[in-house]
């Protein structure tokens, strides 16, 4: 593991019954960057985000092998409470998935996951999480509402500061803007921006010009492999991949 | 559209409204029916006393009897059923996961349970008593109904259940959620409108049912003043006084059936006012 890599993942298979799903997987995610994983539909991302917080454990069909390392610690073979660890790592979703309750609440409920029992304490961080998600302004009013009447791109970004509650080193979202207008899309983008100096962001999309705007490294997979990674500078400036070039060039086929 | 689809297409709508008021109508009519013979011959008086000597060859008296022993029947079924229900359904939905064969066994035998006549459970019961040496009584009544209920209970609620998106039982799971907060926080709140139409209608067949209380609750004139005593029912009442010979009697068969009917009426109403208060809160997707 380099020095400064948060996450390194070594040589992880997934394999769907009979069908391979990710194959011979070997990516090392740096400290307080964001790493984009690039490529078409289908060709694995999702699934290597629900590796790194173990929701693959909620697929029987799934078998996972090989090893994820996060801060040396192999989370594949983890006997410890795997919902500890699952905190170590906020998730934010193609949608947005509030819980069924308050907007409040929905942070509430983080806080108290992470063992924060004072009112006090409570209302303290919940309001910090929402501004941090650039979200207070919008609903300081509306707080006893019900999540369920926010706008889609209000709960994506309700779905971020309750991720950013349960105080993680580490975000992982997945196409967290596909299913949002532009503007929403944009303040995302620039909450990541402003979030990558106290953690560690692996965002997976397949779109281009989001990963050139915000990725400090690029990871581009296809067909569950890894075809190429390194700095978004070398990955788009300088694609040594033939499978590269074609992606970025729009000739994929 | 060619002339054959546009035949096709009408057909089947013609069909289908066809069926829909057909079901409507005689709906209409056995509430009507109900309506018009029990509202002759209810009385506040029938509502509000036993019966006494002679009632059922049309002397004084009335079915209080009946209506609080169905209640309490009724009421100590469903929330027995509700309190092993709930964790049954929330069990198959949110531990099981991982184990789909198990959940489409334990799914099927439900189903299958579901279709046992309830005079099975009656005399399921009844054979329980005996060995048990228990006579018949409210608690033995209680204990049949809840059988009885059970599946119907635990299938509704796992229909309820089983809708909850996967999307949200990860956001559940990834925020450090256990699987008994995710079950009683997440999976219970989202469904809660469902949960209480489930606890309805369960409620609903304990109260209407006659077979499974005949030989475990049996019937008695008085007041249900004890779990160990025999209490009076409601369906058994309407069997009792539709059975007399005296046309009277007969025509206050219909007054309790109409009884029975308010009562469901009036808990339907009621738990559908709680289901709202409470949809605010659920997500839709």
């Amino acid at each position: 593991m380099s020095d400064n890599a948060k996450i390194s993942i070594r040589d992880l298979n997934v394999y769907a019954g009979k069908s391979q799903i990710l194959k011979d997987v070997n990516i090392e995610i740096p400290k307080n960057k964001i790493t984009v994983i690039l490529g078409p539909s289908g060709c694995g991302k999702t699934t290597l985000l629900k590796c790194l917080n173990r929701l693959t454990d909620l697929y029987p069909e799934l078998r996972v092998t090989g090893e994820i390392m996060i801060d040396d610690n192999n989370i594949l073979q983890a006997r410890e409470d795997i919902y500890k660890l699952r905190q170590q790592m906020g998730l934010l979703s193609q949608r947005p998935y509030p819980l069924p309750m308050t907007i409040y609440n929905n942070i509430a409920y983080a806080l108290k996951l992470r063992g924060i029992k004072k009112r006090r304490e409570i209302q303290k961080l919940a309001l910090h999480y929402l501004q941090q998600a650039s979200l207070w302004d919008e609903v300081r009013t509306r707080l006893r509402e019900p999540a369920s009447r926010l706008s889609i791109g209000q709960q994506q970004r309700l779905c971020l500061a309750r991720g950013l509650a349960v105080n993680p080193e580490i975000i992982l979202a997945d196409e967290p803007t596909s299913a949002l207008d532009p503007i929403s899309s944009q303040f995302i983008e620039e909450t990541f921006l402003k979030l990558k100096n106290e953690y560690t962001i692996v965002l997976v999309t397949h779109v281009l010009r989001q990963a050139k705007r915000i990725a400090d490294n690029v990871v581009f997979m296809y067909l569950g492999e890894v075809i190429e990674q390194g700095s978004v500078e070398e990955v788009f400036g300088n694609p040594r991949m033939e499978k590269t070039k074609q992606y970025l060039g729009g000739t994929f086929n | 559209m060619t002339l054959a689809q546009k035949i096709e297409e009408r057909f089947f709508k013609v069909l289908m409204i066809l069926a829909t008021y057909f079901i409507l109508f005689i709906l209409a009519i056995i509430i009507y029916s109900i309506f018009e013979k029990g509202v002759k011959s209810i009385s506040w008086e029938m509502l509000t006393q036993i019966p006494k000597g002679g009632y059922y060859y049309g002397k004084d008296g009335g079915i209080l009897n009946a209506i609080l022993g169905s209640l309490s029947l009724a009421t100590g079924a469903t929330v027995l059923a509700f309190l092993i229900g709930l964790p049954v359904a929330l069990y198959i939905n949110v531990f099981l996961i991982r184990n789909k064969k198990l959940v489409n066994v334990i799914r099927f035998l439900l189903d299958l349970v579901w279709g046992i006549p309830s005079i099975v459970y009656g005399a399921f019961g009844f054979m329980l008593m005996i060995f048990f040496g228990i006579q018949t009584s409210l608690l033995a009544g209680i204990l049949t109904v809840t059988l009885f209920i059970l599946p119907i209970m635990i299938r509704s609620m796992d229909e309820i259940l089983r809708t909850v998106p996967i999307g949200l039982m990860e956001a559940a799971y990834s925020l450090g959620s256990n699987k008994s907060e995710t079950a009683f926080k997440i999976f219970t709140r989202q469904s809660i409108s469902g949960i209480i139409t489930a606890v309805l209608l369960s409620f609903g067949r304990a109260i209407g049912d006659a077979a499974s209380v005949l030989f475990t609750a049996g019937y008695t004139d008085n007041l249900p003043n004890s779990l160990m005593e025999p209490v009076a029912t409601l369906p058994l009442s309407i069997f009792f006084q539709l059975s007399s010979p005296v046309p009277e009697v007969q025509n206050r068969a219909y007054a309790s059936a109409l009884v029975l009917t308010l009562i469901i009426l009036i808990v339907s109403l009621f738990s559908r006012g709680i289901g709202k208060r409470y949809h605010k809160t659920k997500i839709n997707f």
